[in-house]
């Protein structure tokens, strides 16, 4: 069983949503990211998505683009990252970690080398926010072959047969971008969320995790009463940019990571 | 590569032109293209709206736009007559009107009631506000900041036109950054806005729409030119930034084999400098905004800042059927630096009495660098996309005059 399966296995013996924090590799430094990595499992990180630096971030709002600048500017790079996990592996064999990005950088690297290093350095899943089903083949048999999931997103905008071809090949979880719009900028409707979840889990035997515009612990707990997982991305960002430190921003993290888990209770 | 029976039959179902092209957005925009794609193809079926545009394109546009025989610039070089597609004359001034018509009537069918549109040196920014003025569309531009900076008379004119412009202020402040802003607007505004990409570039179908919508460029020169000489051209050339009038005027000459065919890029400060634009001659394959072609990356994938003295070639990427007719060596590419192209500017204008746009400068340019290698009995036309006024400023900077 994949790291990713066994944790969400793990999660639902206990009735607990998953909480996936999201940092910017190398944001500022791969120094400060290498500090966050290693104390977010005991922070309640169930999963941890980590964001590959992009010169173009078009799905981004100003928080992650930001993020990136500031990670590009100190170095960071697609191998880089791969070293960040590989150290993180060394201390932590079960946390899953899931990289988000943009395509132009592994497609530079070379899928099938990357599907196969990435592994290598302990990764387990991709998202790649640019590269839909209809063009993730040259990404997806490789990374099959290797072990690697490919997590697919569904929108506001997916309707059912859209949805068929989305999960067609969809690995690990579903990621379900609860707005229609960029990183942390709007905030999502719960109403309308919990129906699109109620939605996407009857059509899948995947989990389902709720992820842009969750900005408070309050807004996490209510998309985790029935979410599989709740991310938060901008708002942890916000803090790192803020210049909080890595254990204000562990605090912070501890704090959305027990509003998520006591919101079932 | 296998020669193709003809090279005239791109893109594929799924819009790819080889292995460029396809469709790279994020979820969210899926069902927008798809959907786009769907109404662009039931519009191109519909003789209505070929009449419509093209009635539009007559009395609105002032179509079809002369091809010009350039006497003076023939004879200064003393090699083959050179002809002029004079794009320049268009309403608003550039080719981009061809395509915004095309669009904006689109946008209508769809349904849709708020255009965006990104722009570099202005003038795709001007056509937009042009035409959402005609129809009745709230218009936003973005537009990079450098660039508006460098084009204050046509951001001043994208206002009188009523549109509001956006200043871009992240990464390079230029043309990508423009385009990753309107993305950014387009994922936010699914349900109500139209975005009118202004190049042949982007994911399907905007490449070959936008490619159609220009093609009037190569029809009317294809029959102009057999009015006048009774046959076909030795040499088609236009400058290439994303690509649109190139490919309006390559696409129908493509399957005229005897038609040597060249795309002329921004050179910038030099190819064997940082300061350049010319992706197809220094770029690799990658993938940004929605396709992927040539681009200007590094080597972790990140793209590179391009630079042209004409903000309307400032852009790292191409168009994706460029980057395949290059692989298949129908269609070769070159570059000018801003030095010739300024060379070119300052050549065309007291010849001729035209002031072409700095981005068509690149294509004049490399005509006054290959007339001197062709025979008298030949035939160049070269696409005029632009008039030049927007330019005095930058021209005025480089020759160090205050005006």
């Amino acid at each position: 069983m994949s790291r990713i399966a066994a944790r969400f296995e793990e999660l639902k013996k206990t009735n607990r949503a998953a909480f996936i924090p999201f940092i910017t590799a190398g944001d500022p430094s791969g120094d400060v990211t290498a500090q966050m990595l290693e104390k977010l499992p005991a922070a309640g990180a169930d999963l941890i998505e980590l964001g590959v630096p992009f010169s173009d971030p078009m799905a981004d709002g100003p928080a992650i683009q930001a993020a990136s600048q500031r990670a590009l500017k100190g170095g960071m790079t697609l191998t880089k990252v791969l070293d960040l996990v590989r150290r993180f592996r060394k201390s932590d064999a079960k946390t899953p970690i899931v990289l988000m990005g943009y395509y132009n950088p592994i497609h530079k690297y070379g899928t099938a080398l990357f599907a196969k290093d990435a592994v290598e350095a302990g990764i387990d899943g991709l998202i790649t926010v640019d590269l839909p089903p209809e063009e993730d083949d040259v990404l997806r048999l490789p990374a099959a072959s290797h072990g690697l999931d490919i997590v697919r997103l569904a929108t506001p905008t997916t309707n059912d047969e859209r949805l068929k071809t989305i999960l067609n090949g969809a690995g690990g979880f579903l990621y379900y971008v609860s707005i229609t719009g960029v990183t942390g900028t709007k905030s999502f409707e719960e109403d309308n969320v919990h129906a699109a979840v109620a939605r996407l889990q009857g059509a899948t035997g995947l989990p389902c995790a709720v992820g842009f515009g969750i900005k408070t612990p309050e807004r996490a707990a209510a998309v985790a009463k029935f979410a599989d997982a709740a991310v938060v991305g901008s708002a942890i960002v916000d803090r790192i940019a803020s210049g909080a430190g890595v254990d204000a921003t562990i605090a912070y993290c501890k704090e959305l990571a027990e509003a998520v888990h006591g919101a079932r209770v | 590569m296998n020669t193709p029976n003809s090279y005239r039959t791109g893109p594929d179902i799924d819009g790819h032109f080889g292995s460029y092209g396809g469709r790279f957005v994020a979820e969210t925009l899926m069902p927008l293209v798809l959907e786009l794609e769907q109404a662009y193809e039931t519009a191109k079926a519909d003789p209505a709206f070929h009449e419509e545009l093209n009635g539009l394109l007559k009395h609105y546009v002032g179509r079809a736009s002369p091809l010009y025989f350039a006497e003076r610039l023939t004879a200064h070089l003393g090699g083959p007559k050179i002809y002029l597609k004079r794009e320049d004359l268009n309403h608003t001034g550039a080719h981009k009107i061809n395509n915004c018509l095309g669009q904006v009537l689109l946008a209508r069918r769809m349904g849709k009631t708020r255009i965006i549109a990104e722009t570099g040196a202005g003038m795709h920014g001007v056509a937009a506000a042009t035409v959402a003025a005609r129809f009745g569309f709230p218009c936003v531009v973005y537009m990079g900041e450098v660039d508006v900076e460098r084009q204050k008379a046509n951001v001043f004119r994208m206002r009188l036109l009523g549109a509001e412009v956006r200043a871009v202020k992240s990464g390079s402040r230029t043309l990508k950054d423009a385009m990753n802003e309107a993305m950014r607007d387009w994922v936010a505004n699914v349900k109500d806005t139209f975005y009118m990409i202004g190049t042949a570039a982007g994911p399907h179908p905007y490449p070959a729409m936008v490619r159609d919508f220009q093609s009037v460029i190569g029809i009317e020169t294809r029959a102009q030119i057999q009015e006048r000489e009774g046959r076909l051209p030795d040499l088609v050339t236009a400058c290439v930034g994303g690509g649109s009038n190139a490919i309006g005027m390559f696409h129908p000459f493509l399957d005229d084999t005897d038609v040597e065919i060249h795309g002329v890029e921004a050179a910038g400060k030099g190819t064997d400098t940082p300061y350049h634009a010319a992706t197809l001659s220094k770029g690799e394959p990658g993938v940004l905004h929605g396709q992927r072609s040539y681009l200007l990356q590094d080597a972790d994938g990140q793209v590179l800042e391009a630079h042209s003295i004409s903000a309307g070639l400032d852009y790292p990427g191409v168009g994706p059927e460029h980057s395949w007719l290059r692989d298949t060596g129908r269609v070769k590419y070159f570059s000018a630096t801003d030095k010739e192209a300024v060379d070119a500017f300052m050549a065309l204008s007291k010849l001729e009495g035209i002031i072409p746009a700095l981005e068509s400068s690149h294509a004049i340019a490399h005509v006054m660098r290959v007339a001197k290698q062709m025979e008298k009995d030949k035939l160049i036309v070269a696409c005029l996309s632009g008039r030049g006024d927007k330019d005095a400023n930058t021209v005025a900077a480089v020759l160090g005059e205050k005006i």
